[in-house]
């Protein structure tokens, strides 16, 4: 199965959601070897949680300084 | 599912005094207390219903094949952002511009760390419905954080 582009942006997103079938991490993979759009998409999504966290902890330590 | 939520909120308010984040995630979280955010997820209307199920907001990015229009870029230094205390300003700014709902689907899952399964049910959706939201905030917030951040040169 070859996933388009906005297919995989979803799983990219569930893929942090839930634990994706064997065979949707292998279309994942192959999607992403071939596609430069969604290989950034895949680090940006990654990177808002790390962000998020970030938010979280600067504002708790602003706080007990 | 009812112990874990409450274990949320009075999480929540432990970290009593947090700054901006903390003062919105009250705003959304605690004082709307988890009924409310439940009756409106019911209540909403039908359209909003019918848009819930898909992510079709976000179809102008693709072509008819379901590729990309435009094919994303590469951040630039994304890494070098989290030390910038503008680019924490952008993106609590970004997280505002979300729709409350999919707003506070998103913090349930990634500032609290809720379990997907543990938000769809306390709030009365679906798995898919909530993955469509989660999926919908994270688009939505890519595509400001690149107007408002990664994209200025
Ligand atoms: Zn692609």
């Amino acid at each position: 199965m070859m996933l388009s582009c906005k297919e995989t942006s979803r799983l990219l997103s569930q893929g942090q959601d839930r634990e994706l079938a064997f065979g949707e991490r292998v279309a994942l993979r192959v999607h992403l070897a071939i596609c430069n759009g969604c290989r950034n998409v895949s680090a940006q999504f990654q990177f808002l949680r790390a962000a998020v966290i970030k938010l979280s902890d600067d504002g708790s330590k602003e706080n007990s300084a | 599912m009812q112990d874990a939520l409450l274990a949320a909120l009075s999480a929540e308010s432990s970290f009593a005094g947090r700054s901006n984040l903390r003062t919105w995630l009250t705003g959304i979280l605690k004082h709307k207390i988890v009924d409310t955010i439940r009756r409106q997820v019911r209540d909403r209307p039908a359209a909003e219903q019918e848009s819930g199920g898909d992510d079709g907001d976000f179809d102008a990015l693709f072509d008819q094949r379901g590729h990309w229009e435009e094919a994303p870029d590469a951040w630039q230094q994304p890494e070098g952002s989290l030390q910038q205390k503008q680019f924490l300003a952008a993106l609590e700014a970004c997280l505002r511009d979300l729709p409350e709902r999919t707003a506070r689907v998103f913090m349930m899952r990634e500032h609290l760390g809720l379990e997907t399964s543990e938000i769809c049910k306390e709030l009365g959706v679906t798995a898919t419905h909530c993955w469509v939201m989660l999926h919908r905030a994270r688009m939505a917030l890519r595509l400001c954080l690149e107007e408002n951040w990664f994209g200025k040169t």
